[in-house]
């Protein structure tokens, strides 16, 4: 296919699909980082025009990796469901952003006919309002203990790090975090290392803290899969089984996995049988740039190789998938406004495909963005129907050095858009006298009984 | 205004029970999170003398050789990762004209994304290094100092001076409670074009909130005889050594408690 046009009166080519996608995008540092940005706002604007013209059926007939290459190209054709392509199967990339705003489209239906190249290039002709409106109509439920994603719902993971994995210090954390309403998606650590002691220490202590107070949710200790995978041989308790993905499968291989570890993994992990509610268990993290930072984009954009990774996601049907919009630093995502961007165009795009999304709305302190921007942004995604979001204490994480967003601010997005926690978790803050059966805290939550066994923690 | 359990702060450096006002931090909260926030920003601009840091090791009685990158400035440094991954020509020549015997150890140190941190705990770290290696008999080359690096430059410069390992010792990115942490990546078989799986990654050294340096060369002697038995790193190379630190704080106490 051609891929040009002609604009005040200069002739405009685009080599192929791939370069066409990246001229469209928005601007940001990964791509041009890369050398594949547009070369002025002009060719830009060209290329968008260019791209609303491409029919969708392009995408199939034009791989922007050679299957034969690559695992993650030959999983999203296997996957490509035709019959549910069918309804859109002669619209452009144009049309389709139109169809997606029309409110009758039944966006649920063709979501298994959808490449996550075709949802990454409508999105980059959409506005970040598009982005919100059309993110907010599709739903993508999932349950371990507790229920996440329904309409009207907020969840957060509870993200207790601590510089040197001390479980006092971890366990203070979870606290804070319960006593704000914290933690229904999952309680998740970061580990400061992969030792399998370690991993396995605050494993039990995740396990002990959930099964004692028999809170709703769900824990995790994000390792790698492999420490995972020998941990559940040692007979730890594996909740969710967490991994970073990427978009290609030589990404993939910088984080050391592949499909088929993946699926030995979780069968592992389904074969634990820890889950009450329902059956999903895996934990992805993602985020654009990790292709590009492992030299593995194949001359794709950042933001088609993180739609990519969904694809991925997708395969293993997981109960939380978190793109983690700013952690990359500014030589991927400059400042507020890319950041933003980003995490909008990230939960549309997961949402469209049929994934779970969370985002964790964060900067890195060489980035050029603030506590302003998170605001905007966790104020957008709230509004687009967001899964999930980090809740840190105080939005800083003494581990990662990063800044997210707090257990304060998931308050605050719950007050202002009427969003309450999960179900299951709703009703057990309830019992523990956290909150107060409107959706707050409660003015005499220092009664809970929590906090009354957390005072016999021992002196440091 | 904070909560009754501020008490809990002598476990973490988290901001923890801070108390609210309806659904938001008080004020006095909210402005030293932003004076934080004002410090780990200046923090990442700030430059490293290299010299002087070199004249400190030079006293401890090891070798040093100052190697550059093509960055310029610490802007540039932010926005083009791939500038910190190679040497100039001229620190490529110097390498390259003297690698004729092979060691095992290639340790480099950079200021990375906090020269703070290298200031404040680079030397000592790197002391308790080179110990921990000189006690197991294996050989470490000059101590390389690199302004504005990133971890995969160790690739290049381990490959260079035919070290079957390579350590970079480099200032991770401040944080609002600290700006002064390091990381040690260690990578088997160093050459360019080595991938984040091949490495493993030892962070957050920065006593006493952090990790300690004996604690942490500790670890690196562990990973890199294992490495070295073995013949890889990364991912495939699990850390299995057993935790000194779990016993000696009582941990297991801690969880009965729970």
């Amino acid at each position: 296919m051609n891929y040009s046009a002609t604009a005040q009166g200069k002739s405009v080519h685009f080599r192929d699909l791939r370069t066409l996608l990246a001229k469209a995008t928005p601007r940001r540092a990964a791509d041009e980082l890369a050398g594949l940005a547009a070369d002025s706002e002009v060719e830009r604007a060209v290329a968008q025009q260019v791209l609303a013209d491409v029919p969708l059926r392009q995408f199939i007939e034009e791989p922007l990796i050679a299957p034969e290459q690559d695992e993650v190209s030959r999983l999203i054709l296997e996957r490509h469901d035709a019959q549910a392509f069918a309804p859109i199967a002669n619209l452009s990339v144009g049309e389709f952003r139109d169809w997606l705003l029309t409110e009758q489209s039944d966006v649920a239906a063709i979501s298994a006919g959808l490449m996550p190249e075709m949802v990454a290039a409508v999105s980059k002709i959409m506005r970040n309002q598009d982005l919100i409106a059309v993110a907010r109509r599709c739903r993508v439920v999932t349950r371990f203990r507790s229920t996440i994603g329904l309409p009207g719902r907020l969840a957060t993971r509870l993200q207790p790090n601590h510089p040197t994995d001390d479980p006092r210090g971890i366990a203070a954390s979870i606290l804070d975090g319960l006593l704000y309403g914290s933690g229904d998606a999952v309680i998740g650590i970061n580990p400061a290392t992969d030792n399998l002691h370690n991993v396995h220490t605050l494993l039990n202590l995740l396990d002990e803290i959930i099964a004692q107070y028999q809170i709703p949710t769900q824990s995790c200790v994000l390792a790698h899969v492999t420490t995972s995978m020998e941990l559940m041989q040692r007979g730890a308790p594996v909740d969710l089984l967490f991994q970073s993905i990427a978009g290609t499968e030589a990404a993939n291989r910088s984080f050391g996995i592949d499909l088929a570890m993946l699926r030995e993994a979780k069968a592992m992990a389904e074969n634990l049988g820890r889950a009450s509610a329902g059956q999903q268990l895996m934990y992805f993290e993602t985020g654009q740039g990790s292709a590009l930072s492992a030299n593995a984009h194949h001359g794709i954009d950042a933001q088609t190789c993180e739609a990519r990774a969904y694809a991925v996601a997708k395969e293993f049907d997981p109960l939380l998938v978190n793109t983690v919009v700013g952690f990359i630093g500014p030589e991927y995502l400059y400042d507020g406004k890319q950041i933003i961007r980003a995490g909008l165009e990230d939960h549309f795009c997961g949402k469209l495909l049929g994934v779970p999304m969370g985002c964790d709305i964060c900067y890195t302190n060489h980035a050029e963005a603030d506590q302003n921007d998170m605001d905007t942004l966790l104020t957008l995604l709230g509004v687009a129907g967001c899964n999930f979001i980090m809740g840190i204490p105080g939005a800083d994480d003494v581990m990662l050095a990063y800044q997210s967003t707090s257990f304060h601010d998931a308050l605050y997005l719950r007050q202002v858009l009427g969003l309450r926690p999960a179900p299951e978790f709703e009703a057990w803050l309830q019992r523990m006298g956290i909150f107060d059966g409107q959706n707050r805290l409660a003015a005499a939550r220092n009664a809970t009984p929590l906090l009354t066994n957390f005072h016999g923690l021992p002196s440091a | 205004m904070n909560d009754p359990w501020i008490t809990l702060r002598q476990f973490t450096q988290a901001r923890i029970a801070q108390g609210r006002v309806g659904c938001s931090l008080p004020t006095k909260a909210l402005l030293d999170f932003q004076l934080a926030h004002a410090s780990a920003r200046d923090a990442v601009q700030q430059v490293w003398d290299v010299k002087i840091f070199a004249g400190e090791v030079e006293k401890l009685g090891l070798e040093s050789l100052i190697l550059t990158t093509p960055v310029s400035s610490r802007p540039q440094y932010l926005q083009r990762p791939d500038l910190g991954r190679c040497l100039t020509k001229s620190s490529h020549e110097i390498l390259e004209a003297r690698a004729s015997q092979a060691i095992d150890v290639a340790l480099i140190v950079s200021n990375g994304l906090s020269s703070t941190a290298v200031d404040d705990h680079g030397l000592a770290l790197l002391q308790t290094v080179v110990a921990g290696y000189a006690e197991r008999g294996l050989r470490i080359g000059p101590i390389c100092l690199v302004a504005n690096a990133r971890v995969a430059l160790a690739d290049e410069i381990g490959a260079l001076l035919n070290a079957r390992l390579a350590v970079i010792i480099v200032g991770e990115r401040p944080g609002l409670s600290a700006a002064d942490s390091l990381g040690m990546y260690l990578t088997y078989a160093p050459k360019p074009g080595n991938t984040d799986a091949e490495r493993n990654c030892i962070s957050n050294i920065r006593p006493p909130a952090g990790l300690s340096y004996n604690a942490a060369a500790a670890k690196l002697a562990y990973l890199s005889e294992q490495a070295l038995q073995r013949g890889l790193s990364g991912v495939a190379l699990k850390d299995d050594m057993p935790a000194q630190w779990f016993t000696e704080i009582g941990g297991a106490a801690l969880l009965k408690k729970l």
